[in-house]
């Protein structure tokens, strides 16, 4: 076979490179700049389809709330693009990669508690599906109902439904200021609380982490690293004055010991987004577990009963990322009783092709899974086993 | 508007699906009684009614799960309906169909503060989740205007918006987990009280599905704290492109209010000798601003808002100075439907969205229309996210108005459509629009949205003639034409 990346330029010659794939049989790894290749189970596919040639804003309109672009137009031109007219995607996603790769992975950061993910903000999408067919789905205005919410289905879907080639999404003002609440020494249990007490506050909290002792420790942000000990961030955001006075009375009431100025603030809560430097330099796996935010340290508690772990909260205890040996997967999954999922976001690839990545679905639901995926992709040629093998 | 032709077959076997249905849900449960049914011919959007085959009003998940199988067994379509408030006939019976109420399922399941949550049945009204959190100072933020009647189940099947989705979200950003049930009678749970369901992101697509999809049992929404303040601005303007550029340079400025509003002058004055909001008479737009939150925060924007409507040339501005006050701006605002409803025998209200920007042109296209049809009409515009609601002034007592009315709303949505924006912005498709979907989308994008209905429902009985102009069987539909492998463009680059 000599072919082995396909990279189009247009819209019609992605649809090209699907019709060849269907019709020969073959299966393509779906790419855009290849960044997030480490994030699901490595691709069954003997040939690449690279979306990157497809870049480029179509259209900005500041006073509209979206932005629409190719799917493979870098995610720093448009970062650079929106905070010249101070806007930004407000669900705070991780820097790098192309915009179809930030959908297609569905990710979100710290404000995913306050803004949403990626699906709250994906207006509409264009592509082509396995069945070498270009369609579209949404709209590029904010508001819509006008069919099926495909959009929405194609955010997380890994490129195993469509090849993306334009996506719009919604756009909005960048907070003029932030500032972050900082209390120190709280073991899990408590900061958990703490944070809970902070989200049922009226103050909007946009960001609500728990960094133990060992991760605080390592943070580039001094308050945080000499706090010496666990440390609790409670983030404000919005215009000057309102986070002023929010500051002084959320302070007050959660008898917080220090606040973070703008700088380091925006630095403590970029590091938050990355992982923290989680398990950064062993061979620990990386893994993210959602759950409900007043169940995660007794999850956590409970992973420790039979292994040795690493882990720090995100989304006022929701989120928890764990550094856990290899082969932690059945224990961490048996911990979840009280709902919710666990995602391997870092291992070598082999443990990624021979392991469940993403959290098993219960048969009824995985069943409509596949026939969802066989209705993008009846032959499974795109990016076929990237989230559960045989889909 | 023509729904499927009614399968005859399936009418002369009513008498054996009733009984089928009676041996799952006893007693009152099962409405054959034609005065009875009456209740269920129609829905909010009244001018299409029909009678169902037969109702029934299951109260328990398994009854649910029972109904549909059996349905799907016997081949028999079946249109679920929680308060029947759609807009869109989204819940118009079948004569050849069974109707599935869901007004019994009625409790609030689980009130979840520490995470922030709420499950309910989805029989619960959207009002009603609000009341159940109030005294502890939370609220549920999707607030369509039928709130107090409108069902948390119905607000699923309609993506369901309200005058403060701009800055607070539709219903698919408030809700965390569902539970379900297709066609064949599975029974499903999506997400839970944890963020992002895992898989693919099916409670993103049955938000919205308007009842094609399954039929939702349970429902678990995020709850938020009440804003600590509360202030409006009431903006009148010469011209409405002042005020569309005035709600422009708002946002051009970041600043996302909790509610902003636009009337045009026929509405105005129809709300102001209905309500006696104390509305200026002699402007041509009226913008009310709603911002929320921090005290601190409210009265810094407030500030900057009466000087961006000052710098686009606002005529009136006036703050509200107390609770009452805030309320009285909203009073007539929203009263504007039965307001106009007081000035017209009937009116019929749209749902588009279109760019904001092109509002001036839509407003003067809409009304060069108005002039040709002879029909007046009054606009309510959700100003924020550009959601347009005309109002369609007409009499149905005089022959032929109500069709000169719809093919004038008709027209409009191709007009939003055309320049850029959408059909609806919160009504839904249902039977309204239905025929309006070509303007939108081309036969694959329809196809495509059809492949995905019959992941769930293979025969299409769930809610058939709802949302989608043509069906297609799935057979049809899935099948694969593979061409020849050449690439048609041998100049894709490749390595």
């Amino acid at each position: 076979m000599t072919i082995t990346t396909l990279k189009p330029e247009t819209a019609a010659q992605v649809t090209d490179a699907v019709r060849w794939a269907l019709s020969a049989g073959e299966p393509l790894e779906i790419l855009g700049s290849g960044s997030r290749r480490g994030l699901g189970r490595p691709v069954q596919a003997g040939h690449a389809l690279d979306l990157s040639g497809l870049s480029g804003v179509i259209a900005y309109e500041p006073e509209e709330l979206v932005l629409t672009a190719l799917a493979g137009t870098p995610m720093a031109t448009i970062r650079v693009l929106l905070a010249d007219r101070g806007q930004h995607l407000a669900f705070e996603p991780p820097e790098g990669g192309t915009l179809g790769g930030l959908v297609a992975s569905g990710l979100a950061g710290p404000r995913r508690i306050s803004v949403g993910s990626a699906r709250d903000h994906t207006l509409g999408i264009a592509g082509v599906s396995g069945r070498a067919e270009a369609y579209k789905g949404g709209g590029k205005v904010v508001k819509n109902v006008t069919g099926y919410d495909v959009p929405k289905l194609m955010t997380g879907s890994f490129g195993t439904l469509t090849a993306l080639t334009e996506i719009t999404v919604k756009v909005l003002p960048a907070p003029e200021d932030s500032a972050t609440l900082l209390l120190s020494g709280l073991d899990d249990a408590a900061a958990v609380a703490m944070l809970d007490r902070a989200l049922r506050s009226p103050y909007e909290v946009s960001g609500a982490a728990h960094l133990p002792a060992g991760i605080a420790a390592r943070s580039g942000v001094s308050a945080v690293s000499r706090a010496g000990g666990a440390v609790t961030l409670v983030r404000l955001e919005g215009f000057g004055p309102s986070v002023a006075a929010r500051v002084t009375m959320l302070r007050e009431e959660l008898r917080a010991d220090a606040v973070l100025g703008r700088d380091e603030s925006l630095a403590v809560w970029r590091e938050v987004r990355d992982g923290a430097g989680l398990g950064e330099g062993s061979d620990a796996h990386l893994w993210k577990l959602s759950v409900p935010p007043s169940a995660g340290p007794a999850t956590v508690e409970a992973i420790r009963r039979t292994l040795d772990v690493e882990v720090f909260y995100d989304w006022g205890g929701g989120l928890v990322w764990l550094a856990a040996p290899p082969d932690s997967g059945a224990a961490i999954r048996g911990a979840l009783t009280a709902g919710g999922h666990a995602t391997l976001v870092r291992a070598p690839e082999p443990v990624r092709a021979a392991t469940d990545v993403f959290q098993p679905l219960p048969e009824a639901l995985m069943a409509l899974s596949r026939r969802v995926k066989e209705s993008f992709d009846p032959k499974g040629i795109l990016n076929p086993g990237r989230m559960y093998a045989g889909l | 508007m023509k729904m499927p032709v009614p399968d005859s077959g399936v009418i002369a076997r009513r008498r054996e699906i009733v009984e089928a249905l009676r041996a799952i849900v006893p007693g009152e449960g099962v409405i054959v009684d034609e005065n009875e049914l009456r209740a269920y011919e129609c829905d909010g959007l009244t001018a299409y009614r029909q009678l169902p085959m037969v109702a029934v009003l299951p109260s328990t998940v398994e009854q649910v799960s029972q109904v549909l199988k059996t349905c799907k067994a016997m081949g028999v379509k079946v249109v679920p309906r929680g308060a029947g408030t759609s807009l869109s006939g989204g819940a118009l019976p079948l004569a050849d169909g069974v109707l599935l109420g869901m007004g019994k399922f009625k409790r609030i399941l689980d009130i979840d503060y520490a995470n922030r949550c709420v499950t309910v049945q989805p029989g619960v009204t959207n009002l009603g989740i609000s009341n159940a959190v109030a005294h502890e100072g939370f609220y549920y933020a999707p607030d369509p205007s039928s709130q107090i009647a409108c069902t948390i189940g119905g607000n699923i099947a309609e993506n369901s918006g309200g005058v403060h989705c701009l800055k607070y979200g539709l219903t698919t950003n408030n809700v965390l987990g569902l539970e379900m049930v297709l066609m064949d009678g599975t029974i499903l749970r999506l997400g839970g009280k944890h963020l992002d369901a895992g898989g693919y992101d099916l409670m993103g697509i049955v938000t919205g599905s308007e009842g094609l999809l399954g039929v939702v049992t349970e429902v678990t929404v995020r709850i938020l704290k009440k804003p600590a303040t509360a202030r409006a601005v009431l903006l009148g303007f010469p011209t409405s492109e002042q005020g569309g550029d005035c709600v422009a340079a708002i946002i051009a400025a970041g600043i996302i209010p909790g509610g902003m509003e636009m009337m045009d002058r026929p509405a105005i004055h129809a709300a102001e000798a209905f309500v006696h909001a104390g509305y200026p008479l002699d402007v041509e737009a009226l913008l009310i601003v709603e911002l929320d939150g921090p005290a601190a925060e409210v009265d810094h924007l407030i500030d900057r808002v009466e000087a961006i409507a000052r710098d686009k040339g606002a005529c009136y501005a006036r703050v509200s100075k107390s609770e009452e006050e805030r309320l009285a701006f909203w009073a007539g605002r929203k009263a504007a439907f039965p307001a106009v409803g007081r000035i017209s025998p009937d009116y019929y209200c749209m749902d588009g969205t279109i760019p904001r920007k092109a509002l001036p042109l839509v407003l003067q296209r809409m009304q060069e229309m108005s002039d040709r049809c002879g029909l007046r009409v009054a606009n309510v515009f959700h100003a924020g996210d550009g959601n347009l609601h005309p109002l369609i002034l007409y009499d149905a007592n005089k022959p032929g108005e109500l069709e000169a009315a719809e093919e004038f709303g008709n027209n409009i949505l191709r007009l939003c459509v055309e320049v850029g924006g959408v059909l609806t912005g919160e009504h839904g498709v249902g039977v309204e629009k239905r025929d309006l979907m070509t303007d939108q989308f081309d036969e694959a994008d329809l196809q495509q949205q059809q492949r995905l209905k019959c992941a769930f429902d293979p025969d299409g009985l769930l809610n058939p003639g709802k949302v989608f102009p043509t069906l297609h069987r799935c057979a049809e539909l899935g099948r694969l034409h593979v061409h020849q492998g050449e690439l048609r463009f041998p100049d894709i680059p490749r390595f």
